[in-house]
């Protein structure tokens, strides 16, 4: 009995201890990681006499979406790189500290508090949708200056004003994918398969659904997968095949695409196919037969084999560095950088300025640069939003070609 | 007039003592300004978790059932107490709302484990854990299609958005897989301390009555415990509700914490999470269900400079503490270690 009782006391004691520890040894640990991520640029830009500016990512890099994460560490770190290797932003040379979120959004905001102790300045982030409205929101109470590459919901933006984005917002994919297939009278019958648990998928859905009914387009088929069962489409295919579409419209990431192409090509059903901007990488997926892709429509800010100068550079360097073709992740997260890049230089901040400074003065200087980037030519409003031409894309012979 | 307190109050004593003393400790540090960002914004979400662990620890522990579904119990809660809140926004002011808010979690999460119970308990040891583990996938795969919106008609329901039908002014509130955003964030510190302290509160007093030990008693010898005029099936089904409410209230705490909450996060991998905390703290103990809690949550997070092998070291850790608490060897191993201890200590005394 007596034993018990010392026994939580000395429990009770060693836990309060230790959350005391913690208080102490986080910092220390954080910046251990920090300079542990970046070791490589700040070999490359030693000799910049400004001090160093602090950027903060947060994404999946382990987990089911650790593809997205992954890709917007590289391209962010290639980015972040050439800066050093020039001299860096302002004189400053440029830290990127990246950590992993799991994409869920509680995760998310520990991420983003332990990016703090680190001393992030400035935020790239997060790379999707539901941890990014999380993330959003204590952005918006510490004014910190966040620029999301990849979150695409209308939410990831609040309303503070502090927050950007580089990619297109859902609305825009859907509404614009719409317009496209009008305008283009690419499709009479319109069947759509989407993802029903997955936020960036649902969202484009509703919002094609939408335009197209009010551009009096015929949608015939909407059949919806989720997350715990996608891997057989047939069902999806059958309906759509049945009800007549001859034009499928997947607002769904590559993985379930290439299945789908896969299986209506097994099953006979040749409708054209539509995708967004979550289709870029279906050439890349192993042991997928990239003929079955021949013919696919994409609507997608970035081709990894443009014949744009700043594309071939960016890619090149990736396929050096990494041993792969960047996916649109990447493209976004490079292009971000180099607008914090312009931006900053435009607001001239100075790395000893506080992040609420720096927010105050990155958010005027966003809406002031313009940027040609690998994403396309960017200005952004206000409000966040990109103002970027959306770009379609057809697969001819394994490889993109604008249409 | 000494009154000698039973072992069952003083263990409820010093476990109410324990949150407050970290509580305290907490604070101190706070305005010592030693607590570090991530430290900070940790301590709501280990409230939460303590909350369901505790609550999950009346199920597996003393009432012995195996429940996988207690993420489901927390999503039930957290849907409904952040949907009045965002329907409440400007009508209430923050602290009856959010108080308000807590008891609807509670109760709309006790009407569901009611509702699953009936059935459900009807079920005993792995049959039982199927059952809540299809549950939680069932409220999961339900909400993911529940569209919810306000205009100036009214609440318009629906399957799909396009379903809703809303005026040009209309707020669409759960987007189905997009979950509810903009949820004020009203939980703090204080109030996931104060629910702690009524989770224990309500838990410790069950277990210490005649309910409790009827509960026990079914478990630990249920042809018994009815032949002595035990009503089983009430005692389960209480034992479930109430754990089902209170992880509502964990919940209810979750949704305001974040502004964005999606059904995606309270699956299996959730309700495994909470039953680890309560397997490795030890089954049936509240105190080892809170300190098993407090440390991994914190662990991962802490081993954040561990990079890519984060999630790798954290198994392994999680592995070495189970073999650790719970090996026989380790146990007869500690077992001598502390006769040795007591030994000296006599020793020393005499």
């Amino acid at each position: 009995m007596k034993m018990k009782k010392i026994l939580g006391l000395s429990l009770a004691a060693a836990m309060a201890l230790s959350l005391g520890a913690c208080g102490d040894s986080a910092s220390s640990s954080n910046s251990a990681s920090g300079s542990g991520n970046t070791g490589t640029s700040a070999d490359s830009g030693e000799t910049a006499e400004g001090g160093t500016l602090k950027i903060g990512g947060i994404g999946p890099l382990t987990g089911d979406n650790a593809a997205y994460g992954l890709a917007v560490q590289r391209g962010a770190q290639i980015a972040v790189d050439e800066i050093n290797a020039e001299g860096g932003i302002n004189g400053m040379t440029v830290e990127f500290s990246m950590e992993d979120d799991v994409s869920d959004a509680e995760t998310s905001v520990n991420a983003y508090n332990s990016l703090k102790d680190w001393g992030m300045q400035m935020l790239l982030g997060t790379v999707t949708s539901a941890p990014c409205i999380a993330v959003v929101a204590e952005t918006a109470d510490d004014n910190m200056f966040q620029l999301t590459p990849s979150g695409t919901a209308v939410e990831c933006l609040g309303d503070a004003g502090n927050a950007f984005r580089v990619c297109f917002s859902d609305p825009s994919q859907g509404t614009a994918s719409a317009d496209y297939i009008s305008e283009n009278s690419l499709g009479e019958n319109i069947g759509i398969i989407y993802n029903s648990s997955d936020p960036y998928s649902t969202g484009i859905y509703e919002n094609f659904v939408s335009e197209a009914t009010s551009l009096g387009m015929s949608i015939v088929a909407e059949e919806a997968f989720t997350d715990d069962s996608k891997s057989d489409f047939s069902v999806q295919l059958q309906k759509c095949q049945d009800a007549g579409a001859d034009l499928l419209f997947l607002p769904i990431y590559y993985q379930e695409a290439s299945l789908i192409l896969q299986q209506a090509s097994n099953m006979g059903f040749a409708p054209s196919f539509f995708g967004v901007d979550g289709m870029d990488g279906v050439l890349t997926v192993e042991n997928f037969d990239t003929s079955l892709a021949e013919g696919v429509m994409l609507l997608t800010p970035f081709a990894a084999n443009s014949e744009d100068e700043n594309v071939q550079a960016f890619v090149s360097a990736y396929q050096e560095q990494y041993g792969e073709t960047p996916i649109q992740f990447a493209a976004d997260a490079y292009d971000g950088i180099y607008a914090i890049k312009l931006a900053a230089e435009q607001a001239g901040i100075t790395a000893d300025m506080s992040a609420s400074d720096i927010c105050d003065a990155m958010k005027t200087a966003m809406t002031e640069i313009e940027l040609v980037g690998v994403t396309g030519t960017i200005r952004w409003t206000e409000d966040g939003e990109p103002d970027k031409e959306p770009m379609a894309v057809v697969i001819e012979n394994g490889e993109y070609v604008t249409m | 007039m000494k009154r000698r307190m039973s072992k069952a109050t003083v263990s409820s004593l010093s476990n109410y003592g324990l949150i407050i003393a970290i509580f305290i400790i907490v604070q101190i540090c706070s305005a010592a300004g030693v607590l570090t960002n991530q430290i900070e914004g940790l301590l709501i979400p280990v409230c939460i978790y303590v909350i369901a662990a505790i609550s999950l620890n009346l199920v597996v522990g003393i009432s012995g059932e195996l429940s996988l579904g207690h993420a489901g119990f927390m999503c039930v809660g957290a849907f409904s107490s952040a949907l009045f809140s965002r329907l409440m926004e400007d009508a209430l002011p923050t602290g009856p709302r959010f108080f308000i808010a807590i008891v609807i979690g509670a109760l709309v999460a006790a009407f569901f484990g009611f509702l699953i119970g009936i059935p459900v308990l009807r079920l005993r040891g792995d049959y039982l854990a199927i059952v809540t583990l299809a549950f939680g996938e069932i409220i999961k795969n339900l909400l993911n299609i529940v569209y919810l919106g306000r205009d100036e008609n009214g609440l318009h329901l629906a399957r799909n958005a396009g379903g809703l039908q809303m005026s040009a002014e209309g707020d669409t509130i759960i987007k189905g897989a997009q979950g509810i955003s903009g949820t004020p964030r009203d939980s703090s510190f204080l109030v996931g301390i104060i629910l702690i302290l009524v989770t224990l509160f309500i838990v410790q007093n069950i277990i210490n009555s005649r309910t409790g030990r009827a509960i026990m008693a079914i478990r630990d010898n249920r042809i018994a415990a009815e032949s002595i005029g035990i009503n089983v099936t009430k005692y389960k089904l209480l034992a479930f509700t109430v754990s089902a409410a209170l992880a509502g209230v964990a919940g209810a705490l979750y949704s305001h914490n974040l502004s964005s909450l999606t059904v995606s996060r309270f699956d299996y991998n959730m309700s495994i999470l909470i039953l680890v905390y309560v397997v490795l703290g030890g089954i049936g103990s509240i105190k080892g269900s809170i300190i098993a809690t407090v440390i991994l949550y914190v662990l991962p997070e802490m081993l954040r400079f561990l990079q890519d092998y984060r999630m790798l070291i954290y198994a392994i850790v999680l592995i070495a503490m189970m073999l650790f608490n719970w090996s026989p060897a380790s146990i007869a191993w500690r077992e001598r270690i502390k006769e040795k201890f007591k030994r000296n200590k006599t020793k020393g005394v005499s």
